[in-house]
């Protein structure tokens, strides 16, 4: 795997920046992600907390950073020197999802101004394997990379007050799911029973930046069989291990 | 257990917050002022980690079902115990049937009680701070029953303060260089440290926008990461100074970051209130 150029900030008092080249692709993410690895990995002589996003990782430092030079160098070491990429293995989720237009309420809207049909929506919906880039913006709601051109659609003017949490949607370039009830102001397009931000799990959300989903189309009946399961925490939700 | 008689306009619980779980999109959190937190903790020998009650502007009305010992600290809220004027920065010994109460609002916003051994309501991924979505309840109601610790026997010696309340009136905001700031102009970083800015109506626990305007020809940025004193410039040249509620990311150029230490005085601010920003060199 080729070496992005990466930059190393001060944040704040005790935190550091790191930064690749200001773009959004697989390749990138794969960079952020094997380094974040190492950092997870490596024995740093306190406690730190590291987060991701599209091209960058946060790291931040129980204590105050006295000297920003030498953690940076100890950061770029661990760039450099370890080129041995982690073999990271991500999973592929399934995600049940109901379009009946009781929830996609916004589908006859996008099916009109895109020119497609509802059934070509979901087709082209649940037919991409989307990449989860980082967790963001609400507890559990998953950044995801590789919405279909045709399925692009702006957001609403004026957002709504409340979106239920599980509903299925599109705001610009992205899709995603809402984990909770919440204004917002994208497309609905349909709901999942599945609940991606439960506090009884010792990990509250199932996904991890790297992960892939994949939404499958299912039925009211099912969606109703689903949600019950949920609720009982009888469901398994079912996932594949992939390498790429 | 304290029995919430009357919440006050914004009473919730809240402790240093929850770093361990930024990674899945949950907010820090905490209290907004740290440094009356620490305080009010450490007057009655409590761990940094201990739950204490922040109280905005309009304090509420408790009533003790037990003994216990507190500590106000931050904003001073006129308090009364029973009636008869008390204190911040002490402790004070409160009986069983005590009702603790508070008037006029004479400095600062925000006040911190705390209780000896600490509140212990809901814990949610190890913290007690209140979050709409994650905790049960994100505000004190009226004839909520708040757990506390109960008040041990031994004769335990309380420190005693002296407040360090300057910072309430202190307009300075200190500030370090945000990652985006080199791509400012002169113009733009004359405005930013020679203007005074005023704390606009929207300030709240997530966040506090500044009613001037920066102009602003900066492009967004990639969704990057965030934390609590990340001031962001956006595209209609408003500044916003994120808070201790704020989310993990966000898009618009950081171009500054608080002092840790400024966080706890701009939480002590108001609408109406004017800031100026000192850059740390």
């Amino acid at each position: 795997m080729s070496l992005f150029e990466v930059t190393y900030k001060p944040f704040g008092e005790r935190s550091i920046l790191i930064e690749w080249p200001q773009i959004i692709s697989e390749n990138v993410l794969k960079s952020v992600l094997s380094y974040k690895r190492k950092l997870e990995n490596f024995k740093f002589k306190e406690k730190v907390y590291i987060k991701s996003a599209y091209n960058s990782i946060l790291i931040t430092y129980d204590a105050y950073i006295d000297n920003f030079y030498d953690k940076i160098q100890e950061l770029k070491q661990l760039y450099l020197v370890d080129r041995k990429v982690i073999k990271s293995t991500f999973k592929l989720w399934k995600i049940p999802v109901c379009y009946d237009l009781e929830f996609g309420i916004d589908l006859e809207e996008i099916s009109n101004i895109n020119n497609i049909e509802i059934p070509e929506i979901i087709r082209l919906h649940t037919n991409i394997k989307y990449r989860i880039f980082f967790l963001g913006f609400l507890p559990g709601f998953l950044y995801l990379g590789g919405l279909d051109k045709q399925l692009h659609f702006s957001r609403k003017t004026t957002p709504r007050l409340n979106v239920e949490s599980g509903s299925v949607a599109i705001g610009g370039l992205q899709t995603g799911i809402y984990p909770a009830n919440s204004p917002g102001g994208w497309n609905i397009i349909g709901k999942t029973p599945i609940n991606f931000f439960d506090l009884i799990q010792q990990e509250p959300c199932f996904a991890t930046a790297g992960d892939k989903i994949q939404f499958v189309s299912v039925s009211r009946d099912d969606y109703n069989v689903i949600f019950k399961k949920v609720d009982d925490s009888t469901y398994f939700l079912e996932s594949e291990v992939i390498y790429d | 257990m304290i029995k919430v008689l009357h919440p006050g306009f914004y009473t919730t619980i809240q402790d240093l917050g929850r770093k361990d779980h930024q990674h899945l999109g949950v907010p820090i959190s905490g209290v907004m002022d740290l440094d009356a937190l620490k305080m009010a903790n450490a007057i009655l020998g409590n761990d940094d980690d201990c739950a204490v009650l922040e109280i905005t502007m309009v304090g509420p009305k408790l009533e003790f079902t037990c003994d216990t010992v507190v500590s106000i600290t931050g904003a001073n809220l006129s308090p009364s115990l029973n009636g008869i004027e008390t204190t911040n920065y002490v402790a004070i010994n409160v009986y069983k049937g005590d009702v603790l109460s508070f008037g006029k609002l004479k400095n600062g916003l925000r006040t911190y009680l705390a209780v000896v051994g600490g509140f212990k309501t809901e814990l949610v991924l190890n913290s007690r701070s209140m979050y709409k979505g994650l905790t049960q309840a994100f505000q004190l109601q009226k004839g909520d029953k708040l757990k506390i610790s109960p008040k041990k026997n031994s004769s335990s010696k309380y420190a005693s303060i002296k407040p360090n309340v300057d910072y309430f009136d202190n307009e300075i905001i200190s500030v370090y260089k945000g990652p985006e700031f080199e791509r400012l102009n002169t113009v733009q970083v004359d405005t930013l440290f020679s203007q005074e800015f005023t704390v606009s109506k929207d300030n709240n626990r997530m966040a506090y926008q500044l009613k001037e305007l920066v102009l602003n020809d900066l492009d967004g940025i990639i969704t990057s990461l965030v934390l609590p004193g990340t001031v962001q410039l956006t595209p209609s040249g408003k500044l916003i100074i994120l808070m201790r509620d704020c989310q993990t990311t966000g898009g618009y150029p950081r171009v500054l970051q608080l002092k840790e230490t400024s966080i706890n005085t701009l939480a002590q601010k108001f609408t109406g209130n004017k800031v100026k920003f000192g850059l740390i060199s």
